[in-house]
């Protein structure tokens, strides 16, 4: 089981052709989008719960529900807004990159489609900061578009009008949460809102929106051409479709690929990145989506389907499908002290949980590295963990909270053996 | 109304009330740090997670979760204990403990929970973050270590104040308060913010390490600051007023004052008139003050008094004086033979026959709810701070705002029609179609308007807007006066207003004028009269004063004052006056025996019944009955550009003009930029 070619959305992931215009509607893209808008709004929402797509952003909400959130029509005259969440910047994630810079005619008509079923007015796309190529070659993709009258007025020919907007961020993580990144477009200072209200009763500048993951967005022409039931067809039941999976570190050829949904880990590995460097043997550890997400120990993962029930299972979750592969070579407690320091880089301060949680965690996180701790110092940690997990405002605080807790969970021998070695290495140079 | 349980007693909780309001109407205290009544909801601080079913099992904001229908709240399980304890041991982790040198010590809300929520012992082994102290002026000391980014003094200068003059630096547990480029703090109303800081990370700067508060006694008082009559509290050890805080009142000041009512207070104890002075006729030292006794100030007084002859005495009331004073003055003149009472020091003239067509009736929070205001002279930043905040309110609710008169910087969204009052005769179309459909209009005379003739041009307006309308079964009357002394409606209520203004009180040429702590009259024209100045600083009216009877301060007196809307209120004694000085009505009581008049009251409680009995309004606290709006006269017309009395905020009165601190404010915030362009 693997998918075919003729099965893939991206079919220029790599880059191997132009991402113009001109390439993309020869891949198939642009392709009759008038039809695709005549089906109608209500009629591609049905379409696009009926195909199973779960949200790309790595919370899994499935697409179409939340379209079907957003006001039919505007009592009060607020106009409804698409927001593209592109700040990709969790550590290991990068495919909504790949899609920008090889394919972006696939996220602008997805754009269209999706905000014309949504009825928003236009469509905001939020790219990081640091996507400086990505965001060149997407602000030409959508000039280019509009030179075609495929968006603008009367878009494709089919008399909706629909603007899409290409915003850079500065560089924060938080910003891709999803209410920070409508504060940042307001340009506020990039801080989650409470919820509720959520966006999609009052989002950017107070008005409906909604906020898609770029990869939910470029799928969705194809999911429409090619029927729900195609995309349906792939994956186990509730984790259906084609998936981009972001493979790095320790495999003999990192990658980013197009497989279906609940592949397992092992024949995702073997059969795009060359295996485990140095064997399956040699594998310690997997952190299947993203930084965020808690590590699974090797031989929980190695046959473990890779979707989003499947690694909930595991007690860890798929995110963004960003797999982090760590060989036994790897100082596991550095590793999460890194992504420990990461979060308390980037909490955005706004609620005391995080602000002072992360910091306490990575500056624990930092002793244990070297074992300058005492045991109970590890069940503390576990329990600042907990008081900052689901205490928050967002999800960082949870986010900086996991990859502790998975730590803790599978590596504890491994974290007490460092604290004895110094406490037996103090003693003798004490002596 | 939804129903909702807390801790398992069922409650209707108001439409739109959060689960925070729920569970304090069914008397459970929830613990908080970042919510406020007045500010917007930030939910950061996470101090008062409840468990709410049906929800997300996990503990939940409450102050930012609106109670619906049949919600199930608990505030005692181990999990929101739990929580509790979670987040208060995060919030303590960076924070200094610093508590035996922290002025906020003793009134900490950090202090106060940490003892419901606190552990015992620290599990915090790393260091703690310092934080550099940031600059907000003259007023508000900062020692941002302490700062627990609870953001209610961002949200209060935002949404309050109106100014985005403070706001966050930087993220994480780096993140920082501070004002935008470090300047000062230059609002009306900056200092409210360390009322708000639920910690010691902004204090006030005049009152650092002066006191703690359980030594302070406290004692309600009015302020008389301007004419809002804001409701303070007065802190005060031994014989020294050490401080001024808010209280409460949602009708008149809600929570806040002006920082010229909170920091003006120490001017009570400099520059006083602690001694009787009598300017020397005669002799080497002629035409010099020198220390005198009571009586023989009070046998010079007689003595001009008789010279001149039956009711050859006037009263010109000051800006600061309470109703009982200016009851007994008018009380010992009637005795005498005169009526020639006035208020209205600086010359206004304009008609006061009738109290609604000079009184605030719409009511500070009424104007709230305006939908149309067009304001005629009135800088009200500086006229009344308070109001200014009622405005901006008005205008985000939508109210529309003109404004005739220079321009000054706004708090909210308006529009100059130009400077001329005459504008009234003649204003844009636009304007008065907004009025024509807005349900509640109003118009607000400031004293510019006054002084340019525009009181009946803008009542003849009043009456062509229908300003004066039932609005379902509600009455309206959108007609508004502010003034800008606080004595100003009990002088208008007690008579002290002459037709002609004070050139009726200088053409009858009195031999005595008796100046009950008038600083702003134009003493030249009253030079053959005996000038006795009964009053509490050596100001103005004090120099130019032949007899100087000190007296008491608003501070060192019970007093009833009447605000601009008419609204009575009493303020309580605090302190004692300093020296020889005497509470005002004892030295006119005084004076009355001097000249041999009886005035009808030997103690303080039987002057106030008979001035209740002679205008039965200043009795009763609320609102005096104000009569019915009059109409207004077409001529004169008002004419001319309007100017603002009030060109240093902070130096308008003998006490805050003795003031240090209102001094620095001035300096610093006022002539700030006269003073780098100096120094360049």
């Amino acid at each position: 089981m693997s998918l075919a070619d003729k099965d893939r959305i991206f079919t220029n992931l790599y880059g191997f052709q132009d991402w113009g215009l001109k390439a993309a509607q020869a891949r198939g893209d642009w392709d009759d989008t008038k039809a695709l808008l005549a089906k109608g709004q209500d009629s591609i929402i049905d379409d696009m719960k009926a195909s199973g797509l779960r949200g790309r952003g790595g919370a899994g909400f499935p697409t179409g529900m939340k379209w079907s959130f957003m006001p039919k029509e505007s009592k009060d005259g607020r106009p409804s807004f698409l927001v593209i969440n592109a700040d990709e910047s969790e550590p290991g994630s990068c495919k909504d990159r790949e899609i920008m810079r090889h394919d972006p005619h696939k996220l602008i008509e997805g754009a269209l489609v999706a905000g014309f079923a949504m009825r928003a007015r236009a469509a905001y796309i939020y790219i990081r900061g640091e996507y400086i190529r990505e965001a060149e070659t997407l602000q030409k993709a959508i000039d280019e578009a509009y030179d075609a009258g495929f968006i603008g007025k009367n878009a494709c020919g089919s008399g909706y009008d629909y603007d899409v907007f290409l915003h850079r961020g500065a560089g924060a993580y938080i910003c891709g949460e999803e209410t920070a990144l409508i504060e940042s477009l307001e340009g506020k200072k990039g801080q989650p809102r409470l919820k509720p209200p959520f966006p999609a009763g009052a989002g950017l500048y107070g008005c409906p929106t909604t906020v898609n993951n770029v990869e939910s967005i470029a799928v969705v022409p194809t999911i429409l051409r090619r029927g729900p039931s195609w995309f349906a067809s792939f994956g186990r039941e509730k984790n259906d479709g084609t998936k981009l999976f972001q493979i790095s570190g320790h495999v003999e050829k990192p990658c980013v690929v197009e497989e279906e949904m609940s592949i397992p880990f092992r024949e995702l590995i073997e059969r795009h990145c060359g295996g485990v460097r140095g064997g399956w043997d040699n594998l310690l550890a997997v952190i299947p989506g993203g930084s965020s997400v808690p590590l699974v120990p090797a031989e929980q993962i190695m046959d473990a389907p890779m979707d989003f029930d499947g690694l909930k299972e595991l007690g860890s979750g798929l995110g963004t499908a960003a797999v982090i592969v760590m060989d036994k070579s790897t100082d596991i407690v550095r590793a999460i002290s890194r992504i420990s320091y990461f979060y308390k880089h980037e909490s955005c301060g706004q609620c005391t949980p995080c602000r002072e949680g992360t910091g306490w965690m990575w500056r624990v996180m930092k002793r244990l590295e070297t074992g300058d701790a005492d045991i109970d110092e590890i069940d503390m940690l576990q329990t600042v963990t907990k008081q900052v997990e689901g205490h928050t405002i967002c999800a960082l605080g949870d986010a900086a909270a996991w990859p502790i807790q998975g730590l803790i969970r599978h590596f504890r021998p491994e974290l007490e053996r460092r604290i004895a070695e110094r406490g037996e290495a103090m003693a003798e140079a004490a002596e | 109304m939804p129903k909702v349980t807390v801790d398992g007693q069922e409650i209707d909780a108001p439409e739109g009330a959060t689960v925070l309001q729920a569970c304090e109407l069914a008397g459970k205290e929830i613990p908080r740090f970042c919510y406020h009544e007045r500010l917007s909801i930030a939910g950061n601080c996470r101090m008062c997670l409840v468990e709410v079913k049906p929800g997300p099992p996990k503990p939940q904001a409450s102050c930012a979760l609106p109670a619906t229908e049949g919600q199930e709240i608990r505030t005692d399980t181990p999990m929101v204990r739990a929580a509790r304890e979670g987040v208060m041991e995060f919030l303590l982790i960076n924070h200094p403990l610093d508590c035996p040198i922290c002025d906020q010590g003793g009134e900490c809300d950090l202090q106060d929970q940490s003892v419901a929520y606190g552990r015992g012992g620290s599990r915090y082994h790393e260091n703690k973050r310092a934080v550099t102290e940031k600059y907000m002026g003259p007023l508000i000391k900062t020692i941002m270590t302490r700062c627990i980014h609870c953001t209610r003094c961002v949200r209060f200068s935002e949404e309050i104040a109106g100014v985005d003059e403070i706001g966050a630096l930087y993220r994480g547990e780096d993140m920082q308060i501070t004002t935008y480029l470090e300047q000062a703090a230059a609002h009306e109303m900056s200092a409210n913010v360390i009322d708000l800081c639920p910690v010691g990370a902004l204090t006030s700067r005049p009152y650092a390490y002066e006191a703690r508060p359980w030594e302070l006694k406290k004692t309600l008082s009015i302020d008389v600051s301007d004419a809002v009559g804001a409701n303070i509290r007065l802190d005060s050890r031994g014989r020294e007023v050490m401080r001024a805080l808010p209280r409460i009142n949602d009708d008149v000041n809600e929570e806040w004052i002006s920082d010229k009512a909170r920091y003006q207070v120490d001017g009570l104890t400099r520059r006083r008139l602690d001694q009787v002075w009598v300017r020397a006729v005669g002799g080497p030292n002629a035409g010099k003050l020198q220390r005198a006794s009571w009586e023989d100030a009070f046998d010079a007084i007689v003595k001009a008094a008789k010279q001149g002859g039956d009711g050859s005495i006037a009263a010109v009331a000051g800006d600061l004086v309470d109703c009982e004073t200016m009851f007994a003055a008018k009380r010992l003149l009637a005795e005498l033979g005169s009526d020639k009472l006035e208020g209205r020091q600086t010359g206004l003239d304009y008609d006061c026959s009738s109290l609604a067509g000079i009184a605030f009736n719409s009511t500070l929070a009424g104007i709230e709810s305006a939908d149309a205001i067009l304001i005629v002279g009135s800088q009200v930043r500086h006229e009344a701070p308070l109001i200014n905040v009622r405005l901006r309110k008005a205008a985000k609710r939508g109210a529309k705002i003109f404004l005739i008169g220079p321009e000054w910087d706004t708090t909210f969204a308006c529009e100059f029609l130009g400077e001329d009052a005459g504008l009234l005769h003649d204003l844009p179309g636009h304007v008065a179609d907004a009025f024509k459909d807005a349900a509640r209009p109003a118009i607000i005379v400031g004293p510019g308007g006054l002084a340019a003739n525009a009181l009946h041009p803008a009542l003849v307006l009043a009456d062509e807007w229908n300003l004066v309308r039932d609005i379902d079964g509600e009455a309206w009357n959108g007609f508004n006066v502010i003034h800008t002394a606080a004595a100003r409606m009990g002088a208008v209520m007690l008579g002290y207003a002459q037709k002609g203004g004070i050139k009726d009180v200088v053409d009858a040429a009195p031999a005595v004028l008796l100046s009950l702590g008038a600083d702003a009259v134009d003493y030249g024209a009253f030079e053959k009269s005996l000038k006795v100045y009964i009053g509490h600083h050596g100001d103005a009216g004090a120099h130019a004063a032949d007899i100087i009877l000190p007296a008491a301060s608003y501070a060192e007196k019970d007093g009833t004052y009447v605000n601009t809307e008419g609204r009575v209120q009493f303020a309580e004694k605090a302190v004692f006056a300093p020296g020889d000085a005497r509470e005002d009505w004892t030295i006119l009581r005084a004076l009355a025996d001097a000249f041999g008049v009886s005035v009808g009251f030997d103690s303080f409680a039987q002057l106030q019944s008979a001035m209740i009995e002679a205008v039965p309004a200043l009795g009763e606290e609320g609102i005096a009955p104000l009569g019915k709006l009059p109409k207004g006269k077409k001529t004169p017309k008002a004419k001319g550009a309007i100017a603002y009395p009030i060109a240093d905020f902070y130096l308008t009165n003998p006490i805050a003009r003795a003031s240090e601190t209102m001094q620095r404010c001035s300096a610093e915030l006022v002539h700030g930029d006269e003073i780098l362009e100096a120094a360049e």
